[in-house]
């Protein structure tokens, strides 16, 4: 009997990542990441970017509109909160259900069609459910104030349970724990592990096969008798139950939900962190949404005058001629760095950045191999493994 | 017996009869070849045969069954599996992984999420695929990824990914189409150990020397109809053939 039932190369990847997690603050702490609310955000888009990596990574199927059920997490969780308790075990049980409910539906639509015109129906449905939570839909999504918490929501299971009415807003809660601070991050962390160990098992699984295989040739996979609408339908929802509970996530740490979460750029986001870590890997993904979030928050909070200071050792004309043109990719304009930084990965590193992983590995491999015995090399098979 | 019976096929592609009142009944168990010169209609045929092309009228039946209509995951499991003229496999998988993919769609049909069970316990599936990559020599490179293969070692992949499914009849569209001469040789003689294997093979085949060396029956279409049908020896001297087909050279 396999533990967990996982290989053993499988294993230490499981064992390196948990404590990749648990570690965080430690590992986050000396690059200057090392707060609670930036690695609560490392969790939650990690767990988003699994959701889409079962989807594009495995599939193929470029969805530009994973947002939406992102958003709709956040506003069944929110709901949650309002109608039945502080506790966030509900609200992310529903938001997961919601996600997977609405990925259903679009997927069965969506789904009839592939490549670009599957990009574009997505993106579509995805701008609906924006436009529509900013009008028709504002009894329930509060439009553009978003939906908030008040003292005198409903709350019944709290109010079953006699939990005290304050004047002050309530604040989530797992079972007395507080979702906020370190003890937040930490739940986001056991979802991200859980989600990471399904991710796993589905890479691993027949099921999984059947997903690389539509990916890489969905005409002869139908000719080998495999009817592959269900097994893309199939990828589409568990994808968009695992953006539902990002999205359910995102609302337990922080209670409230606004559309702009759905919007297209969010949805692009999450494209580039897949892309960026290396789509179809186990690990690249959560990475990419690392680096973006991290870049997001470090790049985005410098500004002329910490600039000056970086640059300080130089005489003063250059000084401020270097802070000027660095000024251009930080504070508002740190997207310009990412697009750097994205055009670099996507020219050079195709695989995203698990392929820079990979080659630095089978470097190393070599040589270590060159002074022993010649090591058996199989290229397909190490790069998979390795790559994952 | 007849294992596909074609009845009466018509099909029209815009102002073109692309198949006219076609007839024609596979024997099981044999190799039947359908030859005929270019935009003859050979692939519009076996298009109808796969479920890519509805034919206007008549009918196709396997076994009894009616095949119009019916999707190309449908008819595979019916027990029909196809080698396309260029070779399609997976070509971002190894070598194993292709051949365990129809592995699985023969044991759990069309559809079953099997996601929290691992491939790596599969040992009968993956000792099935194995045996079957032996079977047309590709065993050793089972870990390699199958892009990389040559043309020939393509087709011999997909060939061992139909013959894993074990199919009561196997459709093959221009095997040996851009193979050098030595990679037909081996082609020929790999199908000519699988027509010993009781499985009947509908070829469709420009090339007379791969047609002469394995059909045991041969229909020839011309212009959307079949002319002329019989063993091998009647269609090579016969004179319609030579008129249609070789534009009146010898053989």
């Amino acid at each position: 009997m396999k533990w967990l039932n996982i290989d053993k190369s499988d294993r230490l990847l499981l064992i390196v990542f948990v404590l990749a997690v648990l570690l965080g603050p430690v590992i986050m702490t000396p690059i200057g990441g090392g707060y609670p609310d930036l690695l609560q955000k490392f969790a939650i888009f990690g767990v988003f970017a699994i959701g889409f990596n079962i989807l594009f990574g495995l599939t193929g199927y470029l969805s530009f509109g994973h947002a939406a059920f992102l958003g709709i997490g956040s506003y069944t969780a929110v709901w949650a909160f309002k109608l039945l308790t502080m506790n966030v075990v509900p609200a992310i049980i529903l938001a997961t259900v919601m996600g997977g409910v609405f990925a259903l539906a679009i997927g069965f639509v969506a789904l009839r069609r592939s490549g670009i015109y599957f990009s574009i129906l997505t993106l579509a449905f995805a701008q609906m459910s924006y436009n529509l939570a900013y009008s028709v839909l504002t009894p329930i999504t509060n439009g553009e104030t978003g939906l908030q918490l008040r003292q005198h929501d409903a709350r019944v299971i709290d109010g079953l349970f006699g939990v005290e009415r304050t004047d002050a807003l309530p604040t989530t809660e797992l079972f007395g724990l507080s979702m906020s601070g370190w003890s937040g991050y930490y739940v986001c962390g056991v979802v991200l592990i859980i989600t990471f160990f399904i991710s796993l098992r589905i890479f691993r699984s027949p099921f999984g096969m059947m997903l690389r295989a539509i990916k890489s040739n969905q005409n002869r996979l139908s000719y080998t008798g495999v009817n592959t609408r269900p097994y893309t339908l199939a990828a589409f929802v568990i994808s968009g139950m695992i953006a539902g509970l990002a999205g359910g996530l995102m609302a337990a740490t922080d209670p409230l939900a606004g559309a702009e979460r759905m919007q297209w750029t969010a949805s692009g986001e999450i494209v580039l962190m897949t892309i960026l870590g290396g789509a179809g890997t186990l690990v690249g993904p959560v990475i990419g949404a690392g680096v973006i979030k991290y870049f997001e928050n470090i790049f985005s909070a410098f500004n002329h005058d910490i600039l000056l200071n970086v640059f300080s050792f130089l005489p003063e004309a250059l000084q401020q001629a270097a802070a000027t043109f660095f000024g251009l990719f930080v504070g508002e304009g740190w997207h310009l760095t990412l697009g750097a930084l994205f055009m670099l990965i996507v020219i050079f590193l195709p695989g995203g950045l698990m392929e820079g992983v990979n080659r630095i590995l089978n470097m190393i491999r070599r040589r270590s191999s060159s002074s022993g015995p010649p090591a058996p090399a199989p290229a397909a098979d190490a790069s998979v493994k390795a790559g994952e | 017996m007849s294992i596909l019976s074609v009845k009466n096929v018509n099909k029209r592609f815009a102002g073109l009869q692309a198949l006219d009142e076609v007839n024609i009944e596979v024997e099981a168990g044999i190799v039947h070849a359908i030859i005929g010169p270019n935009g003859a209609g050979k692939s519009t045929l076996l298009n109808c045969f796969v479920g890519r092309l509805m034919p206007d009228t008549g009918s196709v039946t396997f076994n009894g069954i009616s095949l119009l209509g019916k999707s190309p995951h449908e008819i595979n499991q019916a027990g029909v599996s196809r080698v396309f003229q260029t070779p399609e496999i997976f070509g971002d998988l190894n070598l194993l992984e292709n051949v365990m993919i129809p592995t699985f769609a023969r044991r759990d049909g069309a559809f079953k999420i099997n996601a929290w069970s691992a491939v790596s316990d599969e040992n009968d599936i993956e000792a099935q695929a194995l045996s079957s990559l032996e079977d047309v020599g590709l065993i050793d490179s089972a870990r390699v990824t199958a892009s990389q293969l040559s043309r020939g070692d393509k087709r011999r992949l997909e060939l061992a990914m139909c013959l894993v499914q074990q199919p009561k009849l196997l459709l093959l569209d221009e095997p040996t189409a851009g193979m050098a001469r030595a990679d037909t040789n081996n082609t020929i003689d790999l199908l000519k150990t699988i027509a010993e294997k009781d499985i009947t093979m509908i070829i469709i085949e420009h090339d007379m020397h791969v047609v002469f060396s394995l059909a045991e029956r041969i229909s020839v279409l011309a212009q959307g109809t079949v002319i002329v049908e019989g063993l091998p020896d009647e269609i090579k001297g016969h004179p319609k053939v030579q008129e249609a087909y070789l534009g009146g050279a010898k053989l």
